[in-house]
């Protein structure tokens, strides 16, 4: 029986892991729905980006007020999950504050995720206020109705509920030292919670266990739910944040990626020698479809760059369309295609592994038309982004589809497209009169 | 004035038996837009005052393929790539020098990947160039104490991270530079990029042009500057819809410059 709580503990721990894990292989396996892409190249160059952007939090700062605000939650998180370390060899152990033989350096880290505990607090509940009392205009777009709206507040109640539990366990271990009950070992220091043990003054040990306990527990338990609420949530970012800076684009935001089949093409079709007749179709196989109307077209980086976005707007903020009323929302193309990629996964997983055509597709069911011709390729949403998202090259993509597979490019681009192949200008001028402009006074 | 100009073509050139220095991308709008014309013509003053020895391609140039590119056609964008870089190579061309942001990204950013491989700069990058290496001297003349602001195209400052060159020459000429509320990486588009210059835009309540005028005007400038044809058009087009084309010129960085040294 006197191992009761152990096994108890290793159980919901090795639960908690176990779906986790499954939730991991889910998202891997949707991503590798994706393209293949060449991302292996200018490793230093990656690394100092992930080092820069996701653990440096460079992009967050941009904005200070948000910026610093989410520093503290995030230093807050990876360092009070040093105390989760603690927590679990304790659960697993049935020891009791295992780390307290650090002596002073022990007082310092409790005092330090004490403090940091109640800086995010502070954080959370200025950024409830920020979503629903100041009603920031970026967390007012329509894309935030209903579950985005209700995710991002549901991951501010956690939290807060998480440091409550830790800063309460805390305070009736405290008080529990003082009153000398065995097993409670004299260790830490408690510059917030002490103040919240007046609240237990009078409490008799008994009390005063049962509410240890009952924090300890439902503080462990809450982190290991949180973990596995990310796979549905756009918490994700915290784990994602640091790939997708990694694998993120890398030189000018001006180059665009040159298609690699148009490009054989091209030289086919402009090469003297080559003899159009000796490339048959029956040994080009299936022929490569341009640009992208679905997730499977996308690349695997744009797929973990659905995962990865968090939702926060700044890139829809910047938007020139956006910001003139057009339709388009950068934030709404990440969206949508994490939507649809979970649409395609849920599709896998209840066919044995085998996409069973739904009759739907990325453009036209998730993303309009209107939204994609919006776009004026300024980077702006690029630039935005604090974790290296590139909703352009997704939109990119899509109009590639709809003018090279569909020839569905609005008939203003039509008319310049066609002066560009007759005349080399996208106006019907003629190339002879190029250099008019000289005698011209 | 026009007849004094010297803008000798790469045929000529070659013919020659010359190479110059640089070649002037002169692109598109900077052919055959009136607006951009003027620029062109600026530019090319400057470069025959500091007796910069280039060459234009003249007929034998073509479009760079940006707007097809970034209109979703591919197929098109590359065959005017490798038409232009056939030329290009066949001249033995190292280095050239574009007015239009567009072809400046294209040429640079693109071309590589298709065997087009050139030293590629901005005019306002070549034009800082000239005055660093003393082959060109600018007095701030006319322009002195003048409220300018500088609207960054997409292309040139988001797209490539050139933001100093086009200002620095801005101080140069002892006029006040006054940055608008959304300015360098931060820069709101003036609308024409994405091959939205020859289209008209979609539905909302405001044409982007006239947001970004707006941002303008509230820096109360004398002069919008622009270092792209494109965005020339759209904040003329926006000042003209705010009624204040008396008041507010809309100019190149070229057009600066030669107008301060009287060109």
């Amino acid at each position: 029986m006197e191992y009761l709580a152990n096994i108890l503990f290793a159980l919901i721990l090795s639960s908690g892991v176990f779906f986790f894990a499954r939730n991991v292989k889910k998202l891997l396996r949707n991503i590798q729905l994706g393209k293949k892409v060449d991302v292996t190249d200018n490793k230093p160059q990656r690394w100092k980006n992930m080092a820069k952007i996701a653990l440096g939090q460079t992009k967050m700062v941009v904005r200070p007020i948000p910026g610093l605000l989410h520093i503290l939650v995030y230093v807050g998180f990876v360092i009070i999950n040093l105390e989760v370390l603690e927590i679990i060899l304790d659960g697993l152990l049935g020891t009791h504050r295992i780390f307290a033989g650090l002596g002073a350096l022990y007082d310092v880290l409790i005092a330090s995720f004490e403090v940091l505990a109640f800086l995010v607090i502070v954080a959370v509940v200025v950024f409830w206020i920020r979503r629903n009392v100041i009603r920031l205009k970026r967390f007012m777009s329509p894309e935030m109705k209903g579950w985005p709206k209700n995710d991002g507040n549901l991951i501010l109640y956690i939290e807060l509920v998480l440091m409550i539990l830790f800063l309460t366990m805390n305070a009736a271990d405290f008080r529990l030292q003082e009153l000398g009950v065995a097993h409670y070992v004299k260790a830490g220091s408690f510059p917030i919670s002490q103040f919240l043990v007046p609240v237990l003054d009078g409490m008799s040990a008994q009390t005063l266990i049962i509410i240890e306990r009952t924090a300890w527990w439902l503080h462990i338990v809450g982190i290991l739910c949180f973990l596995n609420y990310l796979y549905y949530s756009k918490h994700l970012h915290i784990l994602l944040a640091f790939p997708n800076t990694y694998f993120g684009k890398l030189g000018p935001k001006g180059k665009f990626k040159n298609s690699e089949a148009v490009t054989r093409e091209v030289k086919l079709m402009m090469d003297p020698e080559a003899d159009p007749y000796s490339a048959t179709a029956d040994d080009a196989g299936e022929p490569e479809k341009f640009g992208a109307s679905d997730v499977s077209d996308l690349t695997r980086v744009q797929l973990l760059n659905a995962y990865t976005c968090t939702e926060c707007g700044r890139c829809t903020s910047e938007c020139p369309a956006n910001l003139t009323g057009k339709k388009l929302s950068p934030r709404k193309i990440m969206m949508d295609t994490r939507d649809r990629l979970e649409e395609v996964g849920k599709n896998l997983d209840a066919n044995k592994g085998n996409f069973v055509d739904d009759g739907k597709q990325l453009l036209d069911d998730y993303i309009s038309r209107e939204e994609i011709w919006a776009c004026t390729s300024c980077n702006a949403c690029v630039e935005a982004c604090p974790v290296s998202i590139d909703p352009l090259s997704i939109i990119m993509d899509m109009r590639q589809y709809l003018v090279m597979e569909q020839s569905a490019a609005p008939s203003e681009l039509n008319t310049m497209m066609g002066n560009i192949e007759n005349n080399g200008a996208p106006w019907p001028f003629n190339q002879m009169d190029r250099l008019n402009w000289k005698d011209e006074s | 004035m026009g007849s004094e100009m010297k803008v000798p073509t790469m045929a000529e050139l070659f013919a020659a038996g010359e190479q110059p220095e640089v070649l002037f991308w002169v692109g598109c709008a900077g052919s055959f837009d009136d607006r951009a014309k003027k620029i062109t013509k600026a530019f090319v003053k400057i470069l025959n005052k500091a007796n910069v020895s280039f060459a234009v391609l003249g007929s034998e140039e073509s479009c760079s393929g940006d707007p097809a590119k970034r209109a979703g056609n591919e197929f098109l964008f590359q065959m005017q790539a490798v038409t232009n870089i056939e030329v290009m190579n066949a001249y033995g061309i190292k280095k050239v020098v574009t007015a239009c942001p567009h072809c400046f990204n294209t040429l640079k950013n693109e071309y590589p990947g298709l065997g087009g491989d050139y030293e590629v700069v901005h005019h306002t990058q070549f034009l800082k160039q000239l005055l660093e290496e003393g082959r060109m001297t600018m007095e701030g003349g006319m322009f002195k104490g003048k409220k300018i602001t500088f609207h960054d195209p997409c292309y040139l400052g988001r797209a490539n991270g050139v933001y100093e060159a086009p200002r620095d020459l801005i101080n140069k000429l002892d006029a006040e530079l006054v940055e608008m509320k959304s300015c360098k990486s931060h820069g709101l588009c003036c609308g024409a990029g994405g091959a939205q210059m020859f289209k008209e835009p979609e539905q909302g309540d405001k044409d982007i042009n006239i947001e970004r005028t707006e941002q303008a005007l509230e820096t109360k400038p004398e002069i919008i500057a622009a270092a792209c044809p494109f965005c020339n058009t759209m904040m003329t087009d926006g000042v003209k819809n705010k009624e204040k084309e008396n008041e507010i010129k809309v100019m190149d960085i070229a057009e600066l410059i030669a107008n301060a040294e009287d060109l």
